[in-house]
């Protein structure tokens, strides 16, 4: 029995049994469920690794539920991309977790279940190769979005989980009518033979399928907070605990993972009658996105709003770069990708530590006391803001100019050029200002005892995710190599077409009792 | 019997998308629901309507209806009832922090409050 060949399930089941685990564990003391926790968040770092050192030669790992063959079960597919989100994914959530274990996850009960259904639900949804398994790991992670974001409770907590809540089902909806109606076109669920007979629909269904994919587009840019179907975000997660926003910031990656997947596979060059279908919508989008955004970074009141809406506009440029569609785009897009998604937990988590270390004011941008050990606390904020504004020497400069560079030769390149540039400019102003609100204009505190002062423990996740920010900038080399092989690898969607529907019935190994059942499928 | 079933797709997701766009939380519900129900019915008859046919292949059989979206229905029923089960919860539970059933939280006596 070779766990290699079982290698691509390990990331989906590992969270799902710790999450049982945990669950068996809810009465036990609080130490031994972080522990547990915390152990199967590490370990999910070397099983992406190891996928991640497994599909770099291009390979795509086709792992088949019960040994049925695709297109009749499900499959998990591992390729550069997926291994990617997995390794993103994983190292966000080792310190989001290490952060809650400092105090948030003592203010309600299950946060450690919730949390780890939380990433067998992302790992899932990266992974699968079916559309209708990808709606239920979208569920999956969205139930367990809703326990986290509630987690601790509060006023303008459970309003903001509300409207989260809602759009968040109606968007459910609207994801099974359009499976629904592409499985009644076409006959069939898996993304790999979708592409193949989407491709030769006859010409009386092409509005039909245009249509639902279309709609399916909808869904996903719900997810993720794509123009005019934002608002559920700032208020989110501006409100929700800290760990939980910095977990988040990979949840609206989700959105444009799916977004590249799919249409990957199916809006591509020859898709017959969805080609290119995606090219009048989703680089203009992208850009209105970047700039109300960055609007909302300017109008924030406080820096966890500030935050949100750093997310906002992160998202403009994630799926701008993914609209314009060359090789160069998407791999500054997949280089940006990861930079932005710790850099803006790293904001969420610091956000926290000054709020608290203000006392009262909390993260208002009003003049407060001068805070307990400002200049450390200082020291981060600027070195993470020089990050999200985007400027030189760390990765989101790199991301940003491979994006300019890539947008050279599309039509829309002065679009592009000063939307970017522009927005980039209001966002060193936007934070240039809340640093000197938070930190110049400051007057002696009246009451010393009211101000937390962040410890170092809490301060080690915060910095953890800076130094991956200036780990990504130093091998910059070797990432944005890997980013082009991802590129190059979603420009030629036949190699994922054929690596799974040629995929023979393995080897009696490769046999997973029960399997289907354990990732929620009832095929 | 087609245009039966369409119909009453498409009532039930005319009558959800209305429910769910009132500002109370109780109708917004019943809007989910309804749309769950709409969307549940739309997907058990993409597998085509087929009346007294077995649902797997057989060598006798005539014809067969598709197994598949009767599978699909069973997942997204699940679902669909565990989400409803959730989202009622936290209904009562804004109800309760927020002292009102509006989805904005606005107070009883405000003027949108009752127009709405």
């Amino acid at each position: 029995m070779n766990w290699l060949d079982h290698l691509p399930i390990l990331p989906v089941v590992l969270p799902l049994f710790a999450g049982i685990l945990l669950l068996a564990l809810r009465n036990r003391s609080l130490a031994l469920q972080r522990g547990v926790s915390m152990l199967a968040a590490l370990a999910l770092i070397p099983l992406a690794l190891a996928l991640l050192g497994t599909t770099a030669d291009g390979t795509h790992l086709v792992y088949k539920l019960g040994n049925w063959m695709a297109p009749y079960g499900i499959v998990l597919v591992a390729d550069r991309l997926a291994a990617w989100m997995l390794l993103t994914t994983a190292l966000l959530a080792v310190f989001a977790l290490l952060y809650a274990t400092k105090g948030t996850d003592r203010n309600g009960r299950h946060f450690h279940v919730l949390f780890q259904l939380q990433l067998f639900g992302l790992n899932g949804a990266f992974l699968t190769g079916d559309l209708f398994n990808l709606f239920v790991f979208f569920e999956i992670l969205l139930l367990a979005s809703y326990g986290l974001l509630l987690h601790g409770g509060g006023r303008l907590r459970v309003k903001a989980g509300l409207h989260y809540v809602v759009i968040n089902l109606v968007g459910s909806t609207l994801f099974l009518f359009s499976v629904g109606t592409l499985y009644g076109v076409t006959g069939t669920l898996n993304m790999a033979d979708l592409a193949v007979k989407l491709a030769a629909t006859p010409a009386e269904h092409a509005a039909l399928v245009q249509s639902a994919a279309l709609l399916l587009f909808g869904v996903f840019a719900l997810k993720a907070a794509l123009l005019p179907l934002y608002l559920w975000l700032p208020a989110a997660y501006a409100h929700t605990s800290a760990p939980v926003a910095a977990l988040f910031a990979i949840m609206t990656k989700v959105g444009a993972y799916s977004i590249l997947r799919v249409y990957s596979l199916f809006g591509g060059e020859n898709s017959g009658p969805l080609s290119n279908l995606l090219d009048p919508w989703l680089a203009p989008l992208a850009l209105a996105t970047l700039v109300l955004g960055m609007l909302g970074v300017l109008a924030s009141t406080t820096l966890r709003q500030q935050a949100a809406y750093l997310v906002v506009a992160s998202i403009g440029s994630l799926l701008l770069a993914f609209g314009l569609g060359n090789a160069g785009a998407l791999a500054a897009g997949l280089y940006y990708l990861p930079h932005t998604t710790f850099a803006g937990a790293a904001l969420f988590l610091l956000a926290d530590c000054i709020a608290r270390a203000r006392g009262e004011i909390g993260d208002r941008f009003e003049s407060g006391p001068v805070m307990p050990r400002a200049r450390l606390l200082g020291g981060l904020f600027f070195v993470l803001a020089v990050a999200l504004a985007g400027l030189p020497p760390l990765s989101g400069f790199l991301g940003k100019f491979m994006l300019l560079q890539a947008a050279l030769d599309s039509p829309m390149l002065a679009w592009v050029w000063s939307i970017v540039l522009i927005t980039g400019l209001f966002g060193v102003i936007a934070l240039a200002r809340s640093g000197s609100m938070l930190f110049y204009r400051t007057h002696t505190a009246h009451d010393p005892a009211a101000l937390t002062a962040p410890t170092n423990a809490v301060l080690v996740p915060v910095a953890g995710l800076l130094l991956l920010v200036i780990g990504l900038t130093i091998w910059a080399g070797p990432v944005s190599d890997y980013a082009a092989g991802m590129a190059a690898q979603l420009l030629e969607p036949r190699q994922y077409i054929e690596a799974v529907l040629r995929a023979a019935p393995g080897s009696p190994e490769g046999l997973a009792p029960g399997g289907a059942s354990l990732v929620g499928g009832e095929r | 019997m087609e245009a039966l079933i369409a119909i009453v797709i498409g009532v039930l997701t005319a009558g959800g998308v209305f429910l769910a766009l009132r500002g109370q939380t109780f109708p917004v519900v019943l809007g989910l629901t309804l749309m769950s129900y709409a969307v549940n019915l739309f997907l058990f008859v993409m597998g085509r309507l087929a009346i007294g046919v077995p649902p797997v292949i057989s060598d006798a059989a005539a014809g067969y209806t598709d197994p598949l979206p009767q599978a699909l229905v069973l997942t997204a029923i699940v679902i669909s009832f565990g989400m409803t089960a959730f989202v009622i919860v936290l209904s009562l539970k804004a109800r309760a922090e927020l002292g009102n059933d509006h989805v904005d939280g606005r107070h009883e006596d405000s003027h949108e409050g009752r127009s709405r």
